[in-house]
């Protein structure tokens, strides 16, 4: 690797103050899994590496007043799934986690940084979108929101603005009666890019769908919250009749790519197969079970 | 107060398998270089150099890590445990034992590793299963065994371990 400078705030305000004076040559830099990566291999034009991982905010997870939970950019994956509190609330957000990489990269890498590193298949991205996140931005002109399915511009760019970074994640407190799932489908059983990757949430009124989030990954330049499968499944029966509509206008939302991982059509297929179990995985937690498939 | 930038050489002190150990290293260096070229620690081996492998695990402040994918200056402050501490002075770990009589190793680059994370789950779960072993160790890539000798090799020496226990 090529000379890099290190930097170690304490606050935000003083990483505020290193990006904004090094603007797009200073990066965040939370676990490394991804950026280290990158400067190395591809030697990606970063002079300052500002880690995240000494300022509080950026590395507690914490429940609020309210019941939502913050959880700093840079928290690592393994600290998601030990967490057994976390892990209830949020499951599929834990179920992204616990399926990046390996056991190593997940002592590391965090959701945070793989909402930052942007890329159209990071499985964090579809789990945030299903439980309806809230991005914290802080910056030179103060602090600011974006609600997660907004941040990704195109593959690798977000809304971060130079001298902007991501604080935390606000996560809604999870619904009574409401479930969540994220899988993918890669060929091998670990260690692999998503082909596809699909996050649902489904909050139930007895056998009838209250409310309903879907979210794509990997077919398309950005993760896709597709609000009308969600939309549509509000006031039906939770059932496979229902799920079928909603996997339907996933298959039909998504636009994939050609590439070495799978072929447009193997994605749309995937979309419509994937969104159905993602459907029967909240469902299941939902009701208070576990989802038969996935991890 | 603003915050220090570091480049050059920057001093750092950290804990290597019990051991205050004080190293000079650039920011861009990884935790594997530093510990393989600056301290002379080569157990821990360079495979992929990406975080694909798992040749260059080792253990930072309780958690597995690939330290290929961490940079030596952020080891200040911390405590690692690399291969070289897992024997102890009256003899192997149960895990080398195990590796040597279940032939877990051919080549032996992956083997630091394998054990490395194997001692860090075995410590988290003393009595996996044989899915549980493969689902941590899936970060680990022997392109000699084919598997199944390390993952025999694993659950042996925890049974042992836990007889011990």
């Amino acid at each position: 690797m090529r000379a890099i400078q290190y930097a170690a705030p304490s606050t935000v305000e003083n990483a505020i103050a290193i990006l904004a004076e090094h603007g797009s040559n200073a990066r965040m830099f939370a676990g490394g899994t991804d950026l280290i990566v990158q400067v190395r291999e591809d030697g990606r034009d970063t002079e300052v590496f500002v880690d995240a991982k000494h300022i509080p905010e950026l590395v507690d997870v914490s429940v609020n007043a309210d019941g939502s939970t913050t959880l700093g950019a840079a928290a690592p994956c393994h600290q998601l799934y030990n967490n057994a509190q976390f892990t209830a609330s949020y499951p599929a957000v834990v179920d992204a986690a616990r399926i990046i990489g390996s056991t190593g990269i997940q002592g590391r890498a965090s959701v945070g940084g793989n909402l930052c590193n942007s890329g159209p298949a990071g499985d964090t991205i579809p789990a945030l979108i299903v439980h309806s996140a809230i991005c914290n931005i802080a910056g030179p002109d103060g602090q600011r929101t974006v609600a997660v399915e907004d941040f990704c511009t195109a593959p690798g760019r977000n809304v971060l603005q130079d001298g902007e970074l991501l604080v935390s994640l606000t996560l809604p407190k999870p619904a009574a009666g409401s479930g969540t799932h994220y899988l993918r489908f890669i060929p091998r059983n670990e260690m692999d890019i998503a082909v596809v990757g699909t996050g649902a949430f489904l909050q139930l009124d007895g056998e009838s769908i209250a409310a309903a989030r879907i979210s794509l990954g990997a077919v398309a330049p950005t993760p896709l919250f597709v609000q009308a499968a969600g939309d549509a499944l509000v006031g039906m029966t939770a059932d496979e009749d229902s799920f079928a509509v909603a996997a339907d206008i996933a298959r039909d939302t998504a636009s994939p790519i050609n590439d070495m991982r799978g072929t447009v059509a193997h994605r749309k297929q995937l979309s419509y197969v994937l969104t159905q179990r993602a459907l029967r995985g909240a469902k299941a937690r939902a009701q208070g079970g576990s989802p038969t498939n996935g991890h | 107060m603003a915050t220090e930038i570091l480049s050059g050489k920057v001093h750092v002190q950290t804990t290597i398998n019990g051991e205050l150990v004080d190293f000079l290293a650039e920011p861009r260096e990884s935790l594997l270089e530093v510990l393989r070229d600056n301290l002379g620690l080569t157990g821990a081996k360079e495979g992929c150099n990406n975080g694909n492998c798992g040749a260059c695990n080792v253990v930072m402040d309780g958690i597995l890590v690939n330290s290929c994918c961490v940079l030596g200056v952020e080891a200040a402050g911390s405590t690692i445990d690399t291969i070289e501490g897992v024997a102890s002075p009256t003899g192997l770990h149960p895990l080398q034992q195990s590796f040597l009589e279940n032939a877990a190793l051919q080549c032996g680059v992956c083997t630091p590793g394998f054990i490395v994370a194997a001692k860090a789950l075995l410590e988290e779960n003393p009595n996996p299963t044989e899915y549980e072993v493969r689902w941590w160790l899936a970060g680990n890539l022997c392109r000699c065994t084919g598997y199944d000798k390390i993952i025999r090799a694993v659950l042996d020496a925890a049974q042992r371990m836990r007889a011990e226990a």
